[in-house]
């Protein structure tokens, strides 16, 4: 039976990795706005790809 | 790579179909065709040759024509103060000497195109790395290469393609607008784990499984696990509660948090001494949930609006800077640095930031920004003019008298209604019931705690009957009632293009019993008036040429004719012996035709009694009058009615306009009585009537209003609703916003905003309906985990589905027309 605390440490293990990743996304600022995205996804990459390297943020 | 213009079409009299292939404008005054592409003006045919050369056409086959026309006043060297250090440091967001940051407000972002565009600005300059827009907010946040692009090219070259970014004197003041609080979904996160978890590991408890000794210790397991998940709720989540409930305290009164959080500790004691004793598993379910609900329902409740801000003072009207002569040269200085005696030179349009007197011959100020007026006035050299006012325009030299923040209109700021906060979470309903529901609770459980430990002589009971007391009967649920429905009804309020600042003013709102009315700008619209030609019909040459002669002029009158004959084209034919009577009218000379536009005498024509409604403009064309334009001022849609709907209702309508009193007999007519319409109110005047009204005759007040002029009665009144017509235009601060289109619905919020109050009621009963039964348990020293697990969100589901049912009925039904 000593599985069954193998099993509970497993779970709320994975229970915490989502929280992480909850509050690693909150942190990151993907709650900041939820509308851009959603428009944002729809657009046609443009003929000319220069510079697709420098999309990123700082934060 | 300057393309050529090809052909400037004198489109002469017939209207054409051509729409501007960047603004979607039909093209009017000029067409200028290029690459089989028509343009309404060169700033259009810029913007696109700017897009053609980076590369960026596909900006028009997202959303179609969807471009701006770059702001006409515009003027190199306007972003120049973004270089100065000062300023420089303030503005942006980040820097690490080579990469900066910098987030902007534009206020003219409004489709899918202009976040592909603005997306894209790298193309413009290499130096930019980024830019990334938040269109809620209307926002777009550009990171870039310090050395190589200055702030200020960074900012004429998003303005050269028609999103000027709006940078006010308040982002200089290093106030930032507060960000969105991440902290709090932090916390929800957190307790909704912790919540999930204890559920998951109570499991067993609920079902009485096992009772061998092997489950013994896994039940002991358990117990110390969900402290363990608790405590994070307790000390992390639930410590807003904490906050307000000591706060309150030391303010010397109880607020709805402190029962919640007497209840949250001694829940937490009791199954603390239950686990470590080995009595029991606790209630560390309810404890999670009950925290979980709670600030899921605050957080819906305090929702905001993103791009819509309530709080803004004379700070977020004023320019950062202005033009300073110093000789010869002109510098941009920030206006905070301006000091007496300093000469500024202010063009078309730009705000005056500073109490001043004027050096040049003539201007001519519009102050309806400030007072309420329509017309703007003309001043005369060595008059003095007033911080607030906008130059209608040639550009004028003007001497400060004052610091800013020393200005006569700046002085509004310092009255003592701008310094008291009109929430009072002491008076909320929520609050108010509370007062009475936590000393009966309390004496429910003291009474129930003496009985078990005087009268049967059991303590262990007698500490249990009366933690569970307080845990089924915890005004957690009086707090989801109001909470929720607060939350849903600003959503409702939301989707209807009325904006409340936050659920109190909802609350205040239901209180209501007088109605106050801005006039200029509020109940009219001053820029859209009607124009009616009557009169012998004119030809397409002569209708030309009275526009052509209008738009010389800055008056009023001229430039709502301008506006009234925008379907006619103007001949490229030039204007000669331009003249202009100050009070009487202009006249001009096309070739050999002279044309006259003013007042009856200018004309020479009979005077006709003056009727308030409209104002009449004789036109005479080379000497023989040929009729009148009838220009009135539009009222907004339905405006009878609605105030008709409101004295119907038992409100008193009152009219303060900062504005001659024009109009007087129509207005009377509407509000019923002479006696309620005030005029020639200045700001101050409004602010203390509102304060009359409240402190004489014990009035709950609503200022609807939409200027500066308005913004010290709109923070004196119980609820200031600032009326614009583009949400994301300035309006002063302010409990509510609202859409001008919907301002005929006033009635119909006020009534939603008292329904919302009986639903919180009633949905309290429901709750009260749960507590007592669960009371009913505890007093025995019955109530079981398992019991106080299904009770819990068993009471929630049904107020937040009665509330929710409830008050989306009264919306449809209340809002129907």
């Amino acid at each position: 039976m000593s599985a069954m605390f193998v099993m509970i440490i497993a779970s709320l293990a994975i229970a915490l990795a989502f929280l992480g990743a909850f509050i690693w996304s909150v942190r990151k600022g993907h709650y900041d706005d939820d509308y851009t995205p959603s428009i944002r996804i729809l657009f046609d990459d443009t003929t000319s790809d220069a510079s697709k390297n420098n999309t990123k943020d700082i934060h | 790579m300057e393309q050529e213009i090809n052909t400037i079409i004198p489109a002469a009299g017939k209207p054409t179909e051509n729409t501007c292939y960047h603004c979607g404008e039909a093209c009017r005054e000029e067409t200028i065709s290029a690459d089989e592409h028509s343009f309404c003006c060169k700033g259009c045919y810029h913007v696109y040759d700017l897009l053609k050369v980076s590369e960026l056409c596909d900006y028009y086959i997202i959303d179609g024509s969807a471009g701006i026309s770059p702001d006409k006043s515009f003027f190199k060297g306007k972003f120049d103060y973004l270089d100065l250090p000062d300023v420089h440091a303030k503005i942006l967001e980040f820097t690490d000497g080579h990469l900066s940051q910098v987030s902007w407000y534009i206020p003219k972002m409004h489709c899918s195109s202009c976040i592909w565009l603005l997306e894209q600005l790298y193309k413009f300059n290499p130096a930019i790395r980024s830019s990334v827009v938040n269109f809620p907010e209307k926002k777009v946040r550009i990171t870039f290469e310090a050395e190589k692009v200055k702030l200020s090219e960074l900012a004429t070259l998003v303005s050269s393609i028609g999103y000027e970014p709006y940078i006010s004197l308040n982002d200089i003041a290093g106030e930032q607008v507060k960000k969105w609080n991440r902290k709090r979904l932090y916390k929800i996160g957190i307790a909704g784990f912790c919540f999930g978890n204890v559920m998951m590991l109570s499991f067993p408890e609920y079902f009485h499984l096992g009772k061998d000794a092997f489950d013994e210790s896994l039940r002991a397991t358990f117990g110390w696990l969900n402290l363990a998940l608790a405590i994070p709720v307790l000390l992390y989540c639930a410590s807003d509660f904490f906050k307000s409930a000591w706060a309150a305290l030391k303010g010397k009164y109880l607020n709805i948090d402190a029962p919640i959080v007497i209840a949250l500790v001694s829940i937490f004691s009791l199954s603390l001494y239950q686990i470590i004793s080995g009595t029991g598993s606790g209630y560390f379910d309810s404890l999670t949930g009950a925290v979980f609900f709670m600030l899921t329902g605050r957080f819906f409740q305090d929702k905001t609006y993103a791009g819509i801000s309530f709080d803004r003072d004379y700070r977020s009207y004023f320019p950062v800077a202005v033009s300073v002569l110093t000789g010869k040269a002109e510098v941009r200085t920030p206006v905070t640095d301006l000091n007496a005696a300093d000469i500024i030179l202010v063009r078309n349009s730009e705000l005056i930031p500073a109490d001043s007197v004027l050096l040049s011959a003539e201007a001519l100020i519009d102050y309806s920004f400030v007072s309420g007026e329509a017309e703007p006035v003309r001043r005369k050299k060595g008059d003095t003019i007033y911080a607030g006012g906008k130059q209608a325009g040639p550009a004028i030299e003007l001497k400060i008298m004052r610091k800013v923040s020393q200005s006569y209109l700046t002085q509004l700021w310092n009255n003592e209604s701008f310094n008291k906060p009109k929430e009072d979470q002491n008076q909320m309903l929520a609050a108010r019931i509370n007062r009475y529901f936590s000393v009966i609770v309390l004496i429910i459980a003291s009474l129930t705690f003496a009985v078990w430990f005087f009268i049967f002589k059991n303590p262990e009971t007698a500490f249990r009957a009366f933690t569970t007391c307080l845990l089924v009967a915890c005004p957690c649920g009086l707090l989801f009632s109001s909470t929720f429905t607060n939350g849903n009804l600003m959503a409702l309020f939301g989707k209807n293009q009325c904006y409340p600042k936050n659920a109190d003013a909802i609350e205040r709102l239901s209180k209501i019993d007088t109605v106050v009315f801005d006039k200029t700008g509020t109940i009219t619209r001053p820029e859209d008036a009607e124009v009616a030609f009557i009169g012998t019909k004119m030809t397409d040459l002569q209708m030309s040429m009275v526009k052509k002669l209008a738009t010389q002029s800055a008056h009023p009158l001229s430039r709502l004719i301008v506006k009234g004959l925008a379907e006619v084209h103007t001949e490229q034919q030039n204007i000669s012996e331009y003249k202009e009577a100050s009070g009487s009218g202009i006249e001009g000379s096309f070739g050999n035709h002279t044309i006259k536009l003013g007042s009856a005498d200018w004309v020479g024509e009979q005077k006709i009694e003056n009727d308030h409604r409209f104002s009449r403009v004789y036109v005479s064309i080379d000497g023989v009058c040929s009729g009148y334009f009838m220009v009135s001022i539009k009222y907004r849609k339905n405006l009878s009615q609605t105030i008709e709907k409101l004295r119907d209702h038992g409100f008193k309508t009152y009219l303060l306009s900062g504005d001659k009193p024009t109009d007087q007999d129509y207005l009377a007519q509407i509000f019923g009585t002479y006696a309620h319409l005030y005029f020639k109110q200045k700001p101050e005047d409004k602010l203390a009537f509102i304060a009359a009204l409240q402190q004489k005759k014990h009035r709950n007040v609503l200022m609807v209003g939409d200027g500066l002029n308005d913004a010290g009665a709109l923070q004196q009144s119980n609820v200031g609703v600032a009326v614009s017509d583009d949400i994301n235009n300035f309006t002063p601060s302010c409990d509510m916003i609202i859409d001008g289109k919907q301002l005929s619905h006033l009635p119909a919020f006020i009534n939603l905003a008292r329904r919302g109050q009986k639903i919180i009621k009633a949905s309290f009963a429901i709750s009260l309906i749960y507590n007592v039964g669960g009371l009913f348990f505890a007093i025995g020293g019955q109530l079981s985990p398992v019991l106080a697990a299904i009770l819990m969100p068993v009471s929630l589901i049904s107020i937040v589905g009665f509330t929710t049912i409830a008050s989306n009925l009264s919306a449809s039904r209340i809002l129907k027309n």
